[in-house]
C-alpha cells in the first residue's frame, strides 16, 4: 500500500543539548491516493516535515516512511512542488519536464507522449518551447506541476506551491488541482498557512501546534465535501460560501488562534 | 555642475571623459618628452612610437614583423588560454560537487595559485623548451587559477532549490555537472575567463620576455638589446590594443549569455 507515515518524529537543529527542536513527536498516516494538507503557524515546522518525506532532511528520531520503506534520500518516486517553482531557467518548458523523465531512462517516444499528455492537461500548450524567465509566476508554477506528475510518483509533496502568486492566479491554480487530483487521485501531502486553500484542497487537514510543532487535531473534510456535494461547483468563491465549508474554517481558524506562532501568524 | 558623484553618466558624456582622460595622457607624455629634461633615449616620444609602430607593421624586426609576432603570440595565448579553460572548468565543478575533490584539491591548489606565472619561467624552459610548449605552460599557469575558482564558486552557489529539484527528478552526478551546475555558473565562469583572459595576456608577455624566439615579447627584448626604445614602446602598446580587443569580446560574450539567460 502507498503512503506516507510518520512515527514519533523529532527534529532538533544544532548540537546534541542546545539544539532548537523543531518537531516534537510528529505521528501521522497518509492513506493511498489521499490527499492531506498540514497547516500550522509560521515556524512550526511544517515544511521540515516535507522535506523529511521529499528525503531533504531526516529525522533526529523516530521515522519517516513512504511504502513501509523508511525515506533514504531523494528520489522521483516522491516528486516536489517547490513555492519557488525551482525550474531550471537554461532549460526550457519541454526540457524542463523532460529532464526527470530522461533521468529515469524513459524511453524517447513515450517520453514525448508523457510530456505532451501533461502539457496539454496543465493548459501549456503552445509554451514548449519558452523559457521560464519568459512565463508569468502562475506558468512558472504549472510546468513545475507538469514536471512532478510527469514523473508519475508515487507521492506528490507540495510546499505551499501557491505561496508566490498573486491571488486571482492563486485561485485559478487552486481550482485547476482540485480538477486535476479528482481525475487522477494521488498520495499528496500539501502544505500551506492558508486555511481555505487546505479546506478546498485536502482530505483531510491536519493542524499543527507551534513550535516545537506536533500535529495538534486532524479534521476530516471528505466526508463532508461529499455529502455536501462540494464538488458540483466549478468556483471556489461558491464552494466558499456554503455553510458547511464556513463551519469548517471557523474551526480550524479557532483551532489555529490558539497557536500564536513565532512571528505572530 | 555634478553635484552627486554617485549619479549616472550618459554614455556620450562617458565617452567623452574617457577621450579628456586619454588626451590628457598623450598630452603630458609629448609635453615631457618635448621639454627635454628627459633624454630621447629613456623616453621616447608619441609621434616617433606612432612612426616605428607602423614602420613594424610591415618591416621585420628581429626575424619577423609586428602583426607576425603579435600572430605568434596570439596562437600560444589561445593554446594556454584553452588549456586552462578546458581542464579548469571542469575540474572546478568537479570540487563544487564532489566535498572530497574539494578537500583534497583545495590545500595544494590553494598553495600554488599565489606564485607568479613568471617564477615559472625556469621550469617551464626546462619542461617544455622555449618553442612554444615553455610560454604555454607559463601562460596556462596564469590563466588556470581564475577558471578553477569561478567554476567552482558557481558550483557551489547555485541554489539550493535547483539542486534539490535535481536530486528529487533523479539525478546523478554526471548529469547533475553537465546540465545542472554548468548551465548555473555559465555566469560566473564567463567572468572567470574574462579575469583569465587578462592574467594570460599579462603572463604570456613576461614569458616571452625570456624564454620565446618569436612574439611580441620576444621583439621588446630584442628592441631593448639594441638600445631602440620606440620599439619597446610599441610592442607595449600592441600588447594594450589586444589586450582591450580581448577584454571587449569577452564582455560582449558575458553580455550576451547573462541576456540568454535572463539576468539583465
Amino acid at each position: 500500500m502507498s503512503g506516507i507515515r510518520f512515527d514519533a518524529v523529532r527534529r532538533i537543529y544544532g548540537h546534541e543539548g542546545r539544539g532548537i527542536v523543531t518537531l516534537d513527536g510528529v505521528d501521522l498516516a497518509i492513506a493511498d491516493r489521499e490527499f492531506v494538507a498540514i497547516v500550522g503557524p509560521s515556524g512550526c515546522g511544517k515544511t521540515t516535515c516535507l522535506r523529511m518525506v521529499a528525503g531533504f532532511d531526516r529525522p533526529t528520531s523516530g521515522s519517516v516512511k513512504v511504502d513501509d520503506v523508511v525515506v533514504g534520500g531523494p528520489s522521483p518516486e516522491r516528486a516536489v512542488v517547490f513555492q519557488q517553482f525551482a525550474l531550471f531557467p537554461w532549460k526550457n518548458v519541454f526540457d524542463n519536464i523532460a529532464f526527470g523523465l530522461r533521468n529515469k531512462g524513459v524511453a524517447e517516444a513515450e517520453r514525448r507522449e508523457r510530456i505532451a499528455h501533461y502539457i496539454k492537461l496543465m493548459g501549456l500548450a503552445g509554451y514548449e518551447t519558452a523559457f521560464p524567465h519568459q512565463l508569468s509566476g502562475g506558468m512558472q508554477q504549472r510546468v513545475a506541476i507538469a514536471r512532478a506528475y510527469a514523473l508519475d510518483p508515487v507521492v506528490l509533496l507540495m510546499d505551499e506551491p501557491f505561496g508566490a502568486l498573486d491571488a486571482q492566479t492563486r485561485v485559478v491554480m487552486q481550482e485547476e488541482l482540485v480538477r486535476l487530483s479528482r481525475v487522477n487521485p494521488r498520495t499528496v501531502l500539501f502544505i500551506t498557512h492558508g486555511v481555505e486553500e487546505a479546506i478546498y484542497l485536502a482530505d483531510r487537514v491536519a493542524i499543527m501546534t507551534r513550535r516545537p510543532g506536533r500535529i495538534k487535531e486532524i479534521v476530516n473534510v471528505k466526508p463532508i465535501r461529499t455529502s455536501e456535494n462540494w464538488d458540483q461547483h466549478a468556483k471556489i468563491e461558491d464552494v466558499m460560501d456554503l455553510p458547511s465549508f464556513v463551519h469548517l474554517r471557523t474551526h480550524i481558524w479557532k483551532s489555529l488562534r490558539e497557536e500564536k506562532g513565532v512571528e505572530g501568524a | 555642475m555634478r553635484l552627486d558623484p554617485r549619479l549616472p553618466i550618459p554614455r556620450n558624456e562617458s565617452l567623452l571623459l574617457g577621450a579628456i582622460g586619454f588626451f590628457a595622457f598623450l598630452g603630458l607624455w609629448s609635453g615631457i618628452a618635448a621639454s627635454g629634461f628627459v633624454p630621447r633615449s629613456f623616453l621616447p616620444a608619441p609621434w616617433e612610437v606612432a612612426d616605428r609602430f607602423t614602420h613594424l607593421l610591415t618591416n621585420t624586426f628581429a626575424g619577423f614583423t609586428l602583426p607576425q609576432h603579435l600572430a605568434s603570440s596570439f596562437g600560444r595565448y589561445a593554446m594556454g588560454f584553452g588549456l586552462a579553460a578546458v581542464i579548469g572548468i571542469p575540474l572546478g565543478l568537479m570540487m563544487g560537487w564532489f566535498r572530497w575533490l574539494d578537500d583534497m584539491v583545495t590545500p595544494v591548489f590553494d598553495a600554488l595559485r599565489f606564485i607568479a606565472p613568471i617564477a615559472w619561467v625556469p621550469f617551464a624552459a626546462l619542461w617544455f623548451g622555449t618553442g612554444i610548449g615553455g610560454p604555454i605552460m607559463i601562460i596556462f599557469s596564469g590563466a588556470f587559477p581564475p577558471c578553477v575558482i569561478n567554476a567552482y564558486r558557481g558550483a557551489r552557489y547555485v541554489e539550493r532549490h535547483l539542486i534539490e529539484a535535481a536530486e528529487m527528478l533523479g539525478t546523478r552526478s554526471f548529469r547533475m555537472i553537465t546540465e545542472v551546475l554548468l548551465p548555473a555558473s555559465i555566469p560566473s565562469i564567463v567572468a572567470g575567463l574574462r579575469v583569465a583572459a587578462g592574467l594570460g595576456w599579462q603572463s604570456l608577455v613576461g614569458a616571452e620576455l625570456i624564454v620565446a624566439s618569436s612574439g611580441v615579447g620576444y621583439m621588446m627584448v630584442q628592441g631593448q638589446s639594441a638600445v631602440s626604445t620606440t620599439t619597446v614602446v610599441a610592442g607595449m602598446v600592441a600588447i594594450g590594443i589586444i589586450g582591450v580587443l580581448i577584454d571587449v569580446a569577452l564582455r560582449a560574450f558575458e553580455r550576451g549569455v547573462r541576456r540568454a539567460r535572463g539576468l539583465d
